[in-house]
């Protein structure tokens, strides 16, 4: 049952992914890619490059845009309701009792507890994009290309959708042989 | 009526001028909903994201859940997610069609090959962020032990990363009541100045 899937797939990605949306990334992309194989760990790179571009929550287009890649206009409502609802209805009925949970220590040691899983699965993930510049693009273009991004975002504060952007016009003229 | 169609308008607005993901689309949410229509005050603002914080998934749409549901009550909440997610998703399958269409083309393979070590560069520095944050609230140690053992599981043991987070999750929760209540009992007992860092 394909709906069942996607619904499982974006429903545990969210309900693990302890820090917004960032932090849901690595553990959509291991349902996707890993689990169940809808699509290449290197068309999931595509669509958060995309995703990146466009303004707007990041989770949500990934999760829109693959439910529709796999399960068409259903699956768009299917992945988007299993990615916001369950975190959506807790917010509201939580409010009630919001001065019991904000500063809970059990609560803040619980999401910090996470966040090392997390950092790995993003380092893996980075690893695994710079490994596939290098076996399609060469050493060189890849060292060019990531000491420049890191640069232009990280020293001179570009936003990376320009980033992004001007990575997609270099690669559309130097790379395309 | 009209409150609908301000919270369609607000939160469609967050939702094509944020760039950044959810994260950077809060403070143009909180400009919307406390300075521009007054559906709630700076300090309930501050509350329902310290509280969406404590919660997992997207931060943006869990705001948008509350502030709708607080306006127009359950369909305000719909309102107000739809109106901040679809523009955007909209442009996603409009521009990632164009890009599958043209698949095959040397252009669109170059401009993909062009863009992978950027995605590394933006990953790598998520992971970089999560990593100073463990590090600040665990200390080095206990960042790194459990950072280790995510490696060694999930990366080379092939360990689904939901019972690592499920176990990260469980172990935080019996640690924090244990020391909750050796605290409060020590209270009465001695009063030695204690070393650990306050998280």
């Amino acid at each position: 049952m394909i709906y069942w899937d996607i619904f499982w797939a974006f429903f545990i990605s969210n309900l693990l992914g302890y820090g917004g949306g960032p932090s849901t990334i690595p553990l959509i992309q291991n349902e996707v890619v890993n689990r169940y194989e809808w699509m290449t760990l290197n068309e999931f790179g595509d669509l958060f490059a995309i995703a990146n571009v466009l303004p707007g929550p990041v989770a949500t287009k990934m999760a829109g845009f693959i439910g529709y890649e796999v399960g068409g206009p259903l699956g768009v409502v299917i992945a988007l309701a299993a990615t916001i609802l369950p975190s959506a209805i807790a917010v509201i009925i939580l409010f009630k009792f919001v001065n019991l949970f904000k500063d809970s220590p059990q609560v803040k040691l619980m999401t910090l507890s996470v966040q090392p899983v997390i950092a790995i699965l993003l380092g893996v993930l980075a690893y695994q994009f710079f490994l596939t510049a290098f076996e399609k693009s060469g050493l060189l273009q890849l060292v060019i290309l990531t000491a420049a991004g890191f640069l232009v975002m990280k020293k001179l504060k570009i936003h990376p959708a320009l980033v992004i952007l001007c990575a997609l016009v270099y690669g559309g003229i130097f790379l395309s042989n | 009526m009209k409150s609908y169609v301000d919270l369609t308008i607000g939160f469609a607005r967050t939702g094509v001028t944020g760039y950044g993901g959810g994260p950077s689309t809060i403070p143009l949410i909180e400009y919307e909903a406390v300075k521009k229509y007054e559906w709630m005050t700076e300090e309930e603002f501050g509350q329902t994201l310290a509280l969406a914080n404590t919660l997992p998934g997207p931060i943006a749409t869990k705001m948008a859940a509350y502030i709708g549901y607080k306006v127009n009550g359950g369909i305000g909440a719909a309102v107000a997610i739809l109106a901040h997610i679809l523009p955007s998703l909209f442009g996603m399958l409009f521009m990632l069609g164009l890009l599958y269409k043209f698949r095959t083309s040397p252009i669109v393979s170059g401009m993909v090959q062009g863009v992978t070590p950027i995605i590394g560069v933006m990953l790598l520095e998520m992971a970089y962020k999560f990593a100073d944050k463990a590090r600040k609230g665990l200390g080095i140690p206990i960042a790194f032990g459990l950072g280790g053992a995510s490696l060694v599981l999930i990366h080379f043991l092939h360990l689904h990363p939901g019972i690592m987070i499920g176990a990260c999750l469980l172990g935080a929760f019996i640690i924090a009541v244990y020391k909750k209540r050796a605290e409060d009992t020590s209270h009465d007992l001695h009063v030695e100045p204690r070393k650990e860092k306050s998280v």
